[in-house]
């Protein structure tokens, strides 16, 4: 029976080529994702034990810098000095790390609000800094001196004695550029900007003067590292913290595989997908090759194969399918993980070189998988196979046998869809992820029903769409119409295979654009403001920048906005404190009981209806505060305001907060101009800044524009993820379209015969085609957004501005792709279909 | 471009069946070769031949006698090699793929030996197809006289697998007679009967020449099914050797011994699609 599978899978190579290489995409997915990951991980981990290799121990001030001042030693000169003395120190190497903002042409930090950093230069005993080569100039030795990174130096557009104009977190500094340097620093390779100050400068620039961020010890050669790690341990006082750099690689390996794991996993996710949708396409291809070989099995049958040895031939014949096409999915996969480091670089990955890591897992499990997929989606036709009776080999009928009964099939369907439609019913109940398991189990269960039911409801939906075709385009959508009908599984099977696709791909869509449209509502509904002054670094702005502002011409009231967390009876809360004298100009804030005016000094708060109401607090109540630096508060509530989402919910003068803060700082300030004047502001702003990198100035429309630009690279590598399944649908587009044009050769040869044009046979089968694809995108299309509907009322604790948006822009595109897919499908078949050779067709068995 | 441009006729000249031109379909020193150099065969050679209106013609032969391409050739279903074939006023030959399926559609009618019904269509539906095809409305009144003719009045709901075989080719008689195409060419229609269900569909074709004035061209093996002929064209190795009229299935059998028939054709001839 091995020989029969070999033979039959020999004898139908083009018929198979779709299912094969549906196959092969899923597997090379699968492989690819494997070997990518492998390889990045371990290029990854030999880059940082590279960087780590001369370093013996590091040494960290330790603990959290927002701890107690004056519990904590400074990492100093003289610490420097007591590691520098121990018995195997080669060097030590004290660095100052910072955030320093490089203003790019338009006074936008260069290297963006997250990359832009600042270091000093320590230079070693040959008087260079070996992080740090010079490509041009020499080193920063003064406090006006900086050197900057070749790209930084390049965008800026300074030459060598120009000027640099740059800030930390106060006003605008300017510095000259003494020299260019190169760095494998990994936020400069991401797009980053890199500073370089001589180390005296840096300490003062970021607010340490005399300490560092870090010393990295060199050990002489022949020095055990782990005993000099316990020795620095030892000499210096308990609050630093030292590590051996063998430790610090094994953390940063740790780190690496824990980030490559999530990625893998991630991937895997997708390649599953697709590999699922290749499911449809192999039970596909075997049920239509068993139905025309039914005469083939039966003859077996009749002379003395058993059952189980049609099944094995059967299955024996996937598992041999599943195996070459994994195999070259595999070789594919080896292309992907060559190939897209390259890409992902060229696009800014900075991904490190090195080798290709072909470990005997990923290949295994790659194979494994491919045949294994395989033979189960092949294991139900097989079953059909078996039971083909032998005296069928002796029927001279040629007519289909008659379609089984769909009513089991759809009596199953009908209950999982109802039990998982009832799920995610019972899911929009719950109002946080308690509901989660519901709503999983929901989506899975009405997915899989609406997959075994997709035969019954293709029905209507191809009568539908065949009366519509049919008034178009006559005859052949009339043909079109009852070939779809013709075989309702197997219409319904390659539909779903796309309406998996689209489900997540709806579901995602309207989701994402859902949770974007709420942030973008987020804390802008109440603002009346013409713009909002910030920082572009995390460390908010000095208390001087609110008050510059409160007196340029043109602006009627410039309101800063402070904020500071607390904890009240063990719940933690955030206190915004405002000049509250203005704080209505730019903002809508209904006081619904007693005043705002009375809350000035230390003891008064305002706060929110629904933290009221949360709380059980009503104006003349005591609000208990616990401030982060231990001490506690007890003001009074004397007003009550509406909800408001630029203000949160308690709000209090500064006096109250300002004793508690580290440092004193401004998370924004709110600027509203004057009447007339709102145009050009911002410019205004900037200038009266020095154009200082740090002030971001940002109207009301960019801070909703900024939120929605977030989400479109997430949905974008989720499309070209999924995108992988899509495209296996479409090979199960083509591949069905394939088999019936060539079941009903005879057919198509005798509609030639009698006066179907070529042009109307190509356009039958491309109607049939669009059928399909419509069908499956409609159906996941509906589901998607159902599933995304009920999902979506799990977050309305965590997010009330959370309200379900159908983009119905996007969700046509998607209908509109679906259509191009049908007649993209269509082009082979269609094509095959109309050259048939008339005579031969009408002759074909 | 437009239909009459499409097929040149004499204007004014009647295209149904009962027209004034006698002559409905006509080859002149037809000729088909396959194959080049060694595998070179003649399936016809220089063949004339001329099928009048409203008359029923059986083409006869022992296998490989190219009756099955001569069908073919003259439906417009093959290309010729040399000489020339006419449907009514139409010279085959002059037109291109597009113009031929056109008048294939409007002017043929086709019964083939494997009923060739569409399995997805009513039996009314495939009566009609070919009108649907050309987006014309069948002229009900003949569709009922056809439907009637061929006895199918009960069973126009079914579908071909509820039909019988022999139910099944009478539906593809009546989709052929519908049209009122200018002829119709039968290959081998009651190959695959049973004797009794061939006899009554070789009545119905009879019963249409007679009654509907229909042009039928019918290629068969069988002497009996040729005796329902008005004439019958006798083939042998690509040539016409003989003619009968008023045929018996006895006098047919009688012709038949002395053809040159019976020896071994090509593999390559044998591939062409012929049904017999």
């Amino acid at each position: 029976m091995f020989r029969t599978a070999l033979r039959n899978l020999l004898a139908h190579k083009t018929r198979l080529m779709m299912t094969a290489l549906a196959v092969l995409l899923g597997t090379a997915f699968v492989s690819g994702t494997l070997i990518f990951s492998d390889s990045v991980g371990s290029a990854f981990r030999n880059k940082m034990s590279r960087s780590l290799d001369d370093v013996a121990v590091s040494v960290t001030a330790g603990g959290r810098p927002s701890t107690d001042p004056a519990e904590q030693r400074k990492l100093d000169d003289r610490a420097v000095e007591t590691v520098r003395a121990l018995p195997g120190v080669a060097t030590v190497r004290p660095s100052v790390e910072g955030v320093a903002m490089i203003a790019d042409r338009h006074n936008n930090p260069t290297g963006g609000e997250w990359g832009s950093a600042g270091v000093n230069y320590a230079p070693g005993k040959d008087g260079k800094d070996s992080r740090y080569p010079l490509v041009k100039g020499r080193a920063p030795a003064a406090e006006g001196e900086i050197a900057l990174d070749e790209s930084t130096a390049e965008k800026t557009g300074t030459k060598i004695g120009g000027t640099v104009r740059m800030a930390v977190d106060g006003p605008v500094l300017k510095k000259k550029l003494v020299g260019v340097v190169r760095t494998d620093n990994p936020r400069v390779s991401a797009g980053g900007s890199l500073a370089v100050f001589d180390t005296a400068t840096a300490q003062k620039l970021f607010g340490k003067p005399g300490e560092f961020s870090e010393l990295v010890v060199s050990a002489t050669p022949g020095t055990d590292k782990d005993k000099l790690t316990a020795e620095v341990r030892k000499a210096l006082p308990e609050s630093f913290e030292a590590q051996s750099g063998a430790k610090l690689a094994a953390d940063q390996s740790e780190m690496i595989d824990e980030q490559t794991r999530s990625i893998r996993t991630t991937f895997l996710v997708f390649a599953g997908i697709s590999l699922f949708v290749g499911v449809f396409i192999i039970a596909n291809t075997f049920t239509m090759l068993i139905a025309q070989r039914t005469r083939e099995i039966a003859l077996l049958r009749a002379v003395g194969a058993s059952r189980r040895q049609v099944v094995r031939s059967v299955l024996v014949e996937a598992g041999l399918l599943g195996l070459i096409a994994s195999a070259l999915g595999l070789g594919l996969g080896l292309g992907v993980a060559v190939l897209l480091p390259e890409f992902l670089n060229a696009n800014g990955a900075n991904l490190p070189d090195g080798p290709l890591v072909i470990k005997a897992p990923a290949v295994l499990s790659a194979l494994a998988v491919g045949v294994v997929v395989t033979v189960l989606a092949a294991w139900l036709p097989s079953r059909k196979a078996a039971r083909i009776a032998p005296v069928e080999a002796l029927s001279s009928g040629e007519a289909p046998p008659a379609p089984r009964s769909l009513v089991v099939r759809n009596s199953i369907g009908g209950v999982l869809t109802a039990l998982g439609v009832a799920a995610l019913l019972y899911t929009t109940t719950f109002r946080d992820r308690s509901g989660l398991t519901y709503a999983m189990a929901g989506s899975a269960l009405t997915l899989t029903g609406v997959i075994v039911l997709a035969p019954l409801l293709s029905r209507p939906f191809v009568r539908l769409f065949g009366k519509l075709a049919a008034r178009v385009s006559g005859v052949s959508g009339k043909l079109a119409k009852e070939n779809a009908l013709r075989n309702p599984r197997r219409t319904a099977a390659t539909a779903s295979a796309l309406m998996i696709g689209l489900t997540l791909i709806t579901g995602l869509t309207v989701g994402a654009v859902s949770a974007n449209e709420g942030v973008g509502r987020m804390g802008k509904q109440d603002l009346t403001a013409d713009y909002q002054v910030k920082s572009a670094s995390y460390l908010g702005l000095a208390p001087e920048v609110g008050k510059k502002l409160a007196g340029r011409p043109g602006i009627a009231a410039a309101v800063p906005l402070r904020t500071s967390g607390f904890q009240s009876d063990g719940q933690p809360s955030l206190a915004v404190a405002t000049d509250l004298s203005s704080i209505t100009k730019v903002t809508y804030l209904r006081v619904t009981s007693g005043s705002l005016a009375d809350v000035r000094g230390t003891g008064a708060v305002a706060v929110s209806e629904s933290y009221a109401k949360k709380r059980g607090l009503k104006a003349g109540s005591t609000l208990p505060m616990e401030f982060y630096d231990g001490k506690r508060a007890a003001p009074k509530v004397v007003a009550v305001h509406a909800d408001n989402d630029v203000l949160g919910d308690v709000l209090t003068a500064p006096a109250l907060v300002d004793p508690h803060m580290e440092k004193v700082r401004d998370d924004s300030v709110l600027v509203k101009a004057e009447r007339g004047e709102a145009a050009g502001l911002r410019e205004k702003i900037k200038d009266a800044f020095g154009g200082n990198p740090l002030i971001k100035v940002e109207s009301p429309e960019d801070l909703r524009r900024a939120e929605s630009g977030n989400i479109d690279p997430i949905l974008n590598l989720a499309y070209g993820l999924l995108g992988m399944a899509v495209v296996i649908a479409v090979l199960g587009v083509v591949n069905t379209l394939a088999m019936s044009v060539f079941e009903r050769t005879r057919e198509i040869g005798m509609l030639r015969a009698i006066g179907l044009a070529r042009r109307e046979v190509k356009l039958m089968v491309r109607l049939e085609s669009v059928m399909i694809a419509m069908f499956g995108a409609v159906l996941g299309v509906g589901t998607g957004i159902f599933v995304a509907w009920s999902g979506g009322h799990l977050l309305r604790s965590a997010f009330p501005q959370y309200e379900m948006v159908v983009p119905w822009a996007r969700i046509g595109v998607f209908l509109l792709l679906a259509l191009a897919v049908g007649v993209l499908a269509a082009v082979w078949p269609a094509r095959r279909a109309a050259k048939l050779n008339m005579l031969e067709s009408i002759g074909a068995q | 471009m437009s239909y009459a441009a499409a097929f040149p006729t004499t204007p004014g000249a009647p295209a149904g069946p009962r027209g004034g031109i006698a002559v409905a379909a006509r080859a002149t020193g037809l000729s088909k070769v396959y194959g080049q150099g060694d595998t070179r065969v003649t399936a016809l050679d220089a063949v004339s031949v001329e099928f009048r209106r409203a008359e029923f013609t059986a083409i006869m032969g022992p296998s490989g006698s190219g009756k099955s391409t001569l069908m073919h050739c003259m439906a417009g279903l093959d290309t010729i090699s040399s000489g020339s074939t006419r449907i009514g006023d139409t010279e085959l030959g002059t037109l291109n793929d597009k113009n031929l399926t056109r008048l294939r559609r409007d002017k043929i009618g086709f019964v083939f030996q494997a009923f060739n019904l569409l399995p997805t269509l009513t039996a009314l539906e495939n009566i009609t197809l070919p009108m649907d095809i050309a987006g014309r409305k069948p002229d009900q009144e003949w569709l009922d006289m056809v439907v009637n003719t061929v006895g199918l009045s009960g069973r126009l709901s079914h579908r071909p697998s509820q039909l019988s075989g022999g139910q099944q080719q009478r539906v593809a008689v009546a989709r052929a007679l519908t049209a009122k195409p200018e002829i119709i060419f039968a290959d081998e229609p009651t190959g695959n009967l049973d004797s009794r269900s061939g006899a009554e569909l070789l009545g119905f074709l009879r019963e249409s020449v007679q009654a509907l004035q229909q042009t039928i061209v019918m290629v068969t093996h069988d002497p009996v099914a040729a005796s329902y002929a008005d004439r019958v064209v006798f083939l042998a190795d690509g040539r016409i050797v003989d003619e009968m009229r008023e045929p018996t299935a006895d006098a047919v059998l009688d012709r038949m011994r002395l053809l040159p028939g019976g020896n071994p054709r090509t593999p390559a001839f044998d591939a062409k699609g012929r049904t017999s």
